[in-house]
């Protein structure tokens, strides 16, 4: 096989990679004004039929999203890029922002024209400044040169981008908290149905996408959904129901590797072969001992899973939630898992948003039980209680209204499964192993 | 006389074109007011509401959802300095890094230095991650820390 270049990172590292200029030398927007000029319908057909799914976390089919909108709708609609990135574990939108903003823009305005949108707002996470200067450098420039405003290149299309920056909840990664957020309410996600291409921001009927995935939409529509599939991995012949996982990823790969990085491949990379070939090894000469596959609300892939693909039904197999946002995150054997699991139930606890009671009650509660296990008052039964707590909060039991709370059991379920012997270990030895700094984490 | 100047309302009013209603705005007004004022007070929040035709529990309500923004009781020193405490920070040190800017400030995560030079807090997941443990010092993240490194840093500010 030939080796695989880069598409969505093919600029990252070329000097002055976020101006306009520099974007247009390397045939940026030299075919905007045709795309503007197709029927919408045909740009999401195009966009449909690649088989790009969102790389968000939940792979839902992007064109097939666009599809769902009234037809005939008199409007406004709106688009909402997702821009608040806060999986633990997972940096590849930032990179894409503060490096390529153009990049993002022209997917913008692709999917603008082919949803029938004229105003798209940016949610973009607080933290993230210098993206936030990369992405209103770059509106201004295309505001000046007439790709953003009014009858865009002659066209007839008009499109505003509003950068809409947020403050610190992961919560409104969620697209219908990221909409009550942008609308200046708590970030509460909203009970489906109406999902937001029927009734969504200022319920309007409204799309969300993940930057990724409007990234991708840019490389799709100038080089074809041929080459898009002509990457990646295609559907399970056995399995009806599989859209496939086509086109690159970017993946993002840290913890305890000898070179932590993000690096973009065809989906169906192992992890193995992320943290071997790409992130110079497990560090320390160890080895490693836990694998997230997809930031941390996807859960743990044990030693034998290792060479799990990590395309879109890849973790599932091996009992882990999804491909999620493709962030691996590397544990060395001298990590106990108890350490790891705590870490994931006290960022779900914080995180999550109070609204329903087994989310709110069910984070902070197994947050207590793994406390008590790391002072070294653990019991044995604390382990089938956390797994009992686990299994009765999210969508898939069907007691919550959002997927957080999913993602806040999955660790748990995972840790706890196919890691038993170290927790097991720990409450045994009736010992804490904390760390005055691991004390300082504790109490706040 | 009131909390906000003239020009900060009219930073405010400057994003209502963007949206089509005015409690869109709350966000951004928050932040406005947030910087000018390392607080947002109650008669702040007040006088918000009065410009986005919102009644003041509205705005607290939105308000008091994200921990970012800080009332009168609370107000932040000259820097803000977040440490990050996720998972990959934690597992290349994260928590000895605030360990470390605990202990040079002699204060805990949450609290302003009796100087009134930093606000330390820690921060989940700042999407650095490559460069772990990192830190945020107002809008710039930092990455690559280790006690040494922190320890310049924070030295400087």
């Amino acid at each position: 096989m030939a080796k695989f270049e880069p598409v969505l990172f093919a600029r990252i590292n070329k000097p002055d990679s976020t101006s306009l200029k520099s974007y247009m030398a390397d045939g940026g927007y030299a075919r905007i004004k045709d795309i503007l000029s197709m029927a919408p319908a045909d740009v999401t057909n195009i966009v449909k039929d690649a088989g790009l799914r969102g790389r968000g976390g939940a792979g839902f089919p992007c064109g097939l999203k666009w599809t769902f909108l009234p037809k005939d709708h008199p409007g406004p609609i709106y688009l909402c890029i997702n821009a608040d990135e806060s999986e633990p574990g997972t940096f590849n939108n930032r990179i894409l922002m503060e490096k390529d903003p153009h990049q993002l823009i022209e997917g913008i305005m692709i999917a603008c024209h082919a949803i029938r949108s004229n105003s798209a707002y940016l949610y973009l996470r607080y933290e993230y400044g210098r993206s936030y200067r990369a992405l209103d450098a770059a509106v201004k420039e295309c505001y000046a040169a007439g790709l953003l405003g009014r009858n865009i290149k002659g066209t007839g299309f008009n499109l505003d981008i509003v950068l809409h920056r947020g403050a610190g909840a992961y919560i409104c990664g969620e697209e219908t908290g990221l909409i009550e957020s942008l609308e200046g309410k708590r970030a509460w996600p909203r009970i489906k149905p109406p999902f937001p291409a029927i009734e969504g921001l200022f319920r309007k009927p409204t799309i969300v996408n993940n930057v990724e995935t409007l990234c991708c939409v840019t490389h799709i529509l100038y080089r074809g959904k041929e080459w898009f599939q002509s990457i990646g991995v295609p559907p399970d012949p056995n399995n009806p129901r599989d859209p496939g996982s086509y086109g690159p990823k970017l993946y993002c790969v840290s913890g305890h590797v000898n070179k932590p990085c993000c690096v973009e491949l065809p989906l169906g990379v192992t992890a193995r072969e992320l943290v071997e070939e790409h992130a110079g090894g497990v560090w320390k000469g160890r080895k490693a001992k836990a694998i997230v596959p997809g930031g941390i609300s996807m859960g743990f892939l044990c030693e034998k899973e290792f060479d799990t693909k990590l395309d879109f039904a890849g973790p599932g197999k091996v009992g882990c939630l999804g491909l999620g946002t493709a962030a691996v995150v590397v544990v060395d054997d001298q990590t106990s898992m108890v350490d790891v699991l705590f870490n994931c139930c006290r960022f779900m606890s914080h995180e999550s948003c109070g609204q329903c009671t087994p989310c709110r009650e069910g984070t902070a509660w197994m947050t207590k039980i793994l406390t008590r296990i790391r002072v070294g008052q653990g019991r044995l039964e604390d382990l089938d209680l956390l797994m009992e707590v686990a299994s009765s909060m999210g969508i898939i039991p069907g007691t919550t209204i959002c997927g957080l709370s999913d993602g806040a059991a999955w660790p748990v379920k995972n840790a706890i499964s196919k890691f038993r012997g170290d927790f097991e270990e720990y409450i045994n030895s009736k010992r804490s192993t904390m760390t005055s700094a691991q004390q300082l984490m504790e109490v706040h | 006389m009131g909390v906000l100047s003239e020009e900060l309302k009219n930073q405010i009013r400057d994003n209502f074109p963007k949206y089509p209603n005015k409690r869109a705005v709350v966000l951004p007004a928050l932040h406005l007011v947030h910087d000018a004022m390392r607080e947002v007070s109650t008669g702040a929040i007040v006088e918000i509401a009065e410009l986005l035709e919102l009644h003041p529990s509205e705005v607290h309500d939105t308000m008091s959802f994200y921990n970012f923004f800080k009332d009168e009781k609370h107000t932040l020193g000259k820097h803000r300095v977040w440490v990050c405490r996720s998972i990959s920070c934690m597992l290349r040190g994260g928590e000895e890094v605030l360990e470390q800017v605990c202990n040079k400030f002699h204060i805990h995560p949450g609290q302003t230095s009796a100087d009134g030079k930093v606000t330390l807090e820690f921060a989940e997941c700042l999407g650095a991650c490559e460069g772990a443990p990192c830190i945020l010092v107002d809008d710039e993240c930092h990455m690559d820390m280790d006690v040494e490194s922190v320890s310049a840093l924070i030295e400087k500010l």
